[in-house]
């Protein structure tokens, strides 16, 4: 079942990316990259009369709060990752600069891509302030504070980052959680040696430039042989400068791979808090037994936990029948509220495992189609470049042959 | 004579009456040297054991023997084959050493049967190289592949090895078949038809040091070099250089596609890793760690067929190009002491007595070795130009080899990868 996600009703794309300078928080100069984001409903475009986007321009920052609500807001989500705020797993001719143009393009088209997978989200994508993310330049980040969601952020934060066990772990979340770990493990570690080759990839190739003037110089010195060797020269030049083109394809892919990479974490991030709920459940339920253990010992009398309470008052003697009256009302009142709280974070769970659920089967699929669809894109990448390479050797050699 | 007629060119070289020990090149500096005075003309006789007319100063017959000489081989002209191949190891206790077996064929009346089958060590070339030189010094002998590899570096006895090195044996082998003059040399007949050639190596150390010593500290002052033997030198030298270039270049294309083959081999697995906790992936993430080792394969066939074939031959062109400069060299000493003899006579004061026989010699020498230069300089070439053609193309080759295997291992990959999306009608 499909709802309509809001990307069937609009356009979306990040059309262009700018340097700004301004103060920042603590009044200092400081440089800045801002993107474009531009906006157009679909009916529009359709109607032939192609009207000029709505656009507004937004700073890497901001994608980061509204990625942190998203988080907060749809703990049972798998969220789209943003593409990485500082470049790495770079090979040596990629710069690690964050203002390097390469970076800031490819930038550019890594949140292009977050936008369109939360728009073609089922639930993301109806959210208000993802909505006005993309339509209200002034006053968005108050609006977003104002949902208060950074209180909620705060303190599951600290849960999330507590080391805390569950008593009855949930099967298919700890296998999840564990393929999750297995998958940024196995892709960072193709990354870093995919960055590796390809360094050495170029390294071969430009070496190969160096035929091509020594061919150059060699020609010079001789007679019937000279042509030839001129033009071969040629041709190895060419076999060189191919490389840049083949890596920036490349990269591309080094860029599918990383978007997995940060889902894996999001991923990750949906056991945890599932995990999180199922154990504020589970402190729920046990704070709801002890309640209900003390209310019985204070109507039979016998003391079977231990309570500060209970060995002053052994000590200090036997308290009143109303002050005993007092304590049982409270208790009463206590276990009824802890009840409810079960039944609320009994309620909560289910509603999270269903959700969530539904959410990672979902991005299972779009997991599967993503990478096979990447593969492919790869095998073909490498098909090109084979087949450019038996070309120009193809070419060198009847130069050869006419030595 | 037969030298004299123009018909039969190949009856030159037989050993006549004189046993083959005896015979000496007419030109080797060594007897004129050791009898300044004597009757001359008694030394300068052709191997078929006619004398040679010195009345004139170019004598015509030795000029006509080298200048008939066809130099037109190509298959049906030919009639000396050699091959070398099958090496085996030799386990003494003294030393381990490899033979190869050198076959020959031909129809020269010059050897006794017309078959020949013998095993020869590296020695055994190198004591044939040495006479060539020794006995031919006017000519371009064809280079050997290094004698010395530094043991612990190189694995002398490994397959790879000894297939470059027996590669190279059966060049020089072919080159000095291939030539008008080397190929009838005495040293050259005993190489390939002796059963025992030890015995003659014995006397190989005895003459070969004098040989060496004498024309490079001939101590002659050279007017001028005539232009083109100064060109040859400056072409060899720039040649020299580019080849070293090359060579380098070689090396260093080598070295960076090992680096990408270890990357490679670390790179592949890391995909069969992956397949192994996926479900519907499963199938293509294995199938690309497939094609990534089946490409590394390709390469490693790439870089080792550089390795073997390629950088031995340029290593080879700059030894050989190396005795061509001594090859000069000596022209160079022999045309000076000529030039020096000639002015000692010219300053004399009296000049109606003739011009002394040493002188003319003297002046033969100098002509025999200009034309045996330029025609061995001109064989060079062309075999030059065919060898690096031959050299160029096959690296061409072997590049397209490599790219033709990875792109049939992706080829063969991509129905795999699109399995499940037949129904959506996807070609790639």
């Amino acid at each position: 079942v499909e709802r309509t996600s809001l990307l069937k009703m609009m356009e979306i794309s990040v059309a262009e990316a700018e340097k700004r300078t301004g103060k920042n928080a603590v009044n200092m100069q400081e440089t800045y990259t801002v993107y474009l984001i531009e906006t157009r409903p679909v009916d529009a475009a359709s109607e032939g009369t192609n009207p000029v986007p709505d656009s507004l321009w937004r700073r890497y920052s901001e994608f980061e709060l509204l990625r942190n609500y998203l988080l907060v807001t749809y703990p049972f989500s798998v969220v789209p990752p943003l593409p990485e705020k500082r470049a790495e797993f770079v090979w040596h001719k990629l710069s690690a600069d964050n203002m390097d143009p390469d970076f800031v393009e490819r930038r550019r088209v890594g949140l292009e891509n977050f936008l369109l997978r939360v728009a073609s989200h089922p639930d993301l994508s109806s959210d208000k302030i993802f909505y006005s993310f993309l339509t209200e330049e002034n006053g968005w980040k108050e609006t977003v504070f104002e949902t208060g969601f950074q209180a909620k952020a705060d303190s599951r934060l600290k849960a999330l980052n507590a080391t805390f066990r569950v008593k009855n772990p949930d099967k298919r979340f700890a296998e999840m959680k564990h393929y999750g770990d297995e998958l940024q493990s196995v892709i960072s570690q193709l990354l870093r040696v995919r960055a590796r080759a390809a360094d050495r990839l170029y390294g071969v190739y430009k070496v190969h430039g160096n035929y091509g003037r020594v061919f150059s110089e060699w020609s010079a010195i001789e007679k019937e042989m000279g042509d030839g060797l001129q033009s071969a020269g040629h041709h190895m030049d060419a076999y060189a400068a191919s490389v840049d083109d083949i890596l920036e394809e490349e990269e591309h892919y080094a860029d599918q791979l990383k978007e997995y990479l940060f889902y894996a974490d999001a991923l990750r991030a949906v056991c945890r808090k599932h995990e999180l709920t199922q154990y504020e459940l589970e402190m729920a339920a046990q704070d709801l037994t002890s309640k209900k253990q003390q209310r019985e010992e204070l109507a039979t009398g016998t003391i079977r936990t231990f309570s500060l309470k209970g060995m002053t008052s052994k000590l200090f003697g036997q308290e009143t029948p109303e002050q005993r009256e007092a304590k049982l009302k409270m208790l009463e009142t206590q276990i009824e509220e802890g009840e409810e709280l079960v039944k609320e974070r009994n309620a909560e769970c289910e509603e999270f495992v269903k959700s969530a659920w539904v959410d990672i089967e979902r991005f299972k699929e779009q997991k599967d189609h993503d990478l096979r669809e990447a593969l492919i894109s790869y095998a073909i990448m490498q098909i090109s470049m084979c087949k450019k390479g038996i070309q120009v050797w193809n070419n060198a050699k009847e130069c050869f042959s006419k030595m | 004579m037969s030298a004299m007629s123009a018909g039969a060119p190949r009856s030159l070289a037989s050993s006549g009456q004189k046993s083959i020990q005896d015979i000496l090149h007419p030109l080797s500096a060594e007897e004129s040297a050791l009898n300044p005075g004597s009757a001359a003309e008694k030394d300068l006789i052709l191997p078929n054991g006619t004398p040679v007319d010195t009345s004139s100063p170019a004598s015509s017959s030795s000029l006509l023997n080298r200048l008939q000489l066809d130099d037109d081989l190509d298959g049906e002209t030919r009639d000396l084959f050699v091959t070398v191949d099958d090496p085996k190891k030799h386990v003494s206790t003294m030393e381990t050493y490899i033979t190869y077996r050198v076959c020959t064929k031909t129809t020269r009346t010059e050897f006794d049967l017309p078959e020949y089958s013998v095993r020869r060590r590296y020695q055994d070339f190198d004591w044939l190289r040495n006479k060539l030189e020794e006995s031919q010094p006017t000519h371009l002998i064809p280079p050997l592949p290094e004698k010395f590899v530094m043991k612990g570096v190189v694995d002398r006895f490994s397959e790879e090895f000894v297939e470059t090195r027996r590669k190279a044996l059966d060049k020089f082998l072919k080159r000095v078949a291939d030539h008008p003059v080397l190929s009838f040399n005495e040293h050259f007949n005993a190489f390939l038809s002796a059963k025992d050639l030890n015995k003659r190596q014995g006397l190989a150390l005895l003459t070969k040091m004098g040989e060496s010593v004498k024309y490079v500290t001939g101590g002659y002052k050279l007017r001028a070099r005539p232009v083109e033997f100064a060109a040859m030198g400056d072409y060899l030298d720039l040649f020299t250089q580019k080849l070293g270039t090359i060579d380098r270049i070689a090396q260093r294309i080598i070295k960076e596609q090992s680096e990408f083959l270890m990357e490679l081999r670390e790179y592949g697995p890391v995909y069969s890793s992956w397949s192994s906790f996926e479900e519907d992936l499963h199938d293509p993430l294995e199938g690309v760690s497939g094609c990534v080792s089946n490409c590394s394969s390709a390469l490693e066939e790439l870089t080792e067929d550089m390795s073997e074939d390629f950088l031995p031959v340029l290593r080879e062109y700059v030894l050989y190009i190396e005795s061509m400069k001594n090859v000069l060299k000596k022209r160079d000493q022999v045309q000076a002491e000529y030039e020096t003899k000639l002015e000692a006579v010219v300053f004399r004061e009296d000049k109606k007595t003739p011009v002394p026989t040493d002188v003319e010699k003297c002046q033969d020498r100098v002509e025999c070795f200009n034309a045996d230069l330029k025609a061995d300089w001109d064989r060079w070439e062309n075999n030059k130009r065919q060898d690096f053609r031959q050299l160029l193309t096959g690296m061409a080759d072997k590049n397209i080899q490599y790219y033709e295997k990875c792109l049939a291992a992706w080829e063969s990959l991509i129905p795999v990868l699109q399995d499940k999306q037949e129904a959506e009608g996807e070609t790639s």
